[in-house]
């Protein structure tokens, strides 16, 4: 059996003295799709941000496709952080969508899915603006992609943020709440957007408050709760047969949206 | 009405001279400034703590200080500290570190207005930390960048008549001179002023040409 896309070994972290992850395992193999539930403070956003370096972590390893993310070297051997250029590189292979979408509100949509292109990969500019219309169209936003963020939804922004970061041909894809700030009726065409991404074989680790979503894409489910992994496995068992008292109380206190 | 503009055309020559220096002070210290002020903003926001700290003392003590203390402790000190500068290096280098110090609060203030979700979005396509100020930080604080920096462009100008103090014949010395042999000051200083007014109106207008410019970028 060949080693998971993405490793999480023991991996600690503190905010001051608050333990946020407190020795959490996660493995995500190549083409699945890991999503990861649980209430607020409980880590998960955290988790996710580690994995592309945009949080550190005091202790354990993160691994994706071989290569250690936070440091140089091997646990327990000396640590060293990685440069700005060695992250630059670790996480140009990795995905990452905002809650907030985070777009660069100074350039246009498909500026926004070149630059990585451009400055990143050094593609041409033509070549690279193919590149960022062909996933623009992908996202359904190809009579908008001379707009300004300003000038778009919030669906239509955030597809944006799913189309610059598919763009870099990521290894894995880190979708962190990307519809939590999203008007209910456009939920549903950014989650489409994702569907497709996941029948086509993208390996993804999702945060996300939409169960009903969770379940239909969702290879894995993964309930955290205060810095632990507390459950982990198929989401319909994870859903419906849970026994574990913590998840059955946020299970209970998450609405199922059946537009999801 | 022959008699005044006789007394304009006479004497104009001579202020024209000091405006020159006037002008070529500032921008030397405008241009220079905005380099070392550029640096200065980004070492406060991003630096290690033993670059922000003594860039964080040179700030506030050049910003808690007036300029004509900063131009007379350069000018009278330094030569006992075996450094002897012409006149004019070393009032461009007082208002060179005066400047400084407040360019670069307004570039830190202008790069911390920026949200961190937009560093988090540079970091996560693959830019190095260059990359991200080039391409993501910097075109978006220009705009709350702009403002302050050309109110301070305005007070350099300003300011620079103070080096008429150490003998460098600006537009204000220059002024000083020609009532020395006039006997007219009323006439004299107003023609100064309206010099002073016409280059800083210039300025402000500029600015608010380029606020326009740079309004693209909406909250």
């Amino acid at each position: 059996m060949t080693d998971p896309l993405v490793r999480i070994t023991q991996v600690k972290k503190s905010f001051g003295s608050t333990l946020v992850l407190d020795g959490v395992d996660l493995d995500v193999p190549k083409g699945e799709v890991v999503v990861v539930i649980g209430p607020s403070g409980s880590g998960k956003t955290t988790l996710l941000r580690c994995i592309n370096a945009l949080e550190t972590y005091d202790d354990g390893s993160i691994k994706v496709d071989g290569v250690e993310i936070g440091f140089r070297g091997e646990p327990g051997g000396p640590r060293k952080r990685r440069s700005d250029g060695e992250l630059a590189r670790i996480r140009a292979d990795i995905g990452m969508v905002f809650q907030q979408f985070n777009l660069f509100p100074h350039l246009t949509a498909v500026e926004n899915v070149m630059l990585g292109l451009t400055k990143v990969r050094g593609m041409p500019p033509a070549q690279a603006r193919e590149k960022a219309l062909h996933w623009l169209d992908r996202v359904g936003l190809s009579q908008k992609t001379a707009n300004l963020p300003s000038q778009l939804s919030g669906g239509q922004q955030q597809r944006v943020g799913i189309a610059r970061a598919v763009a870099m041909d990521p290894k894995v894809l880190l979708l962190d709440e990307i519809t939590s700030a999203l008007d209910p009726e456009l939920v549903g065409e950014v989650l489409s957007v994702v569907r497709g991404l996941a029948a086509e074989g993208m390996t993804m680790v999702v945060v996300t408050h939409e169960m009903t979503f969770a379940r239909d894409v969702g290879t894995q489910l993964v309930f955290m709760d205060h810095g632990h992994k507390i459950a982990e496995g198929p989401p319909n068992e994870i859903l419906r047969r849970s026994d574990n008292e913590r998840l059955r109380s946020f299970l209970s206190r998450i609405e199922f949206r059946q537009d999801g | 009405m022959s008699g005044a503009f006789q007394f304009v055309v006479t004497t104009l020559p001579f202020l024209w001279q000091g405006l020159l220096v006037t002008l070529w002070v500032s921008l030397a210290v405008v241009l220079i400034s905005l380099v070392t002020g550029g640096l200065a903003g980004i070492g406060l926001t991003y630096g290690p703590w033993w670059v922000r700290l003594p860039l964080r003392i040179f700030s506030d003590i050049l910003r808690g200080t007036p300029l004509l203390v900063v131009i007379f402790t350069i000018y009278y000190l330094l030569p006992f500290a075996g450094l002897n500068m012409q006149p004019m290096p070393s009032v461009i280098l007082a208002l060179v570190a005066f400047k400084t110090a407040h360019v670069g609060e307004i570039t830190r203030g202008a790069i911390q207005s920026i949200p961190p979700g937009q560093t988090d979005a540079g970091k996560a396509i693959g830019l190095t930390f260059a990359q991200r100020l080039r391409w993501v930080i910097l075109p978006q604080a220009v705009r709350r960048f702009l403002p302050p920096w050309v109110n301070s462009v305005t007070d350099t100008v300003k300011g620079s008549s103070l080096v008429s103090l150490v003998g460098i014949v600006d537009l204000m010395l220059a002024s000083q001179q020609v009532i020395g042999r006039t006997y007219e000051p009323m006439p004299v200083y107003l023609l100064a002023a309206v010099m002073y007014f016409v280059i800083n109106y210039a300025l402000s207008a500029t600015s608010r040409r380029l606020e326009t410019r740079f309004a693209y970028i909406r909250e």
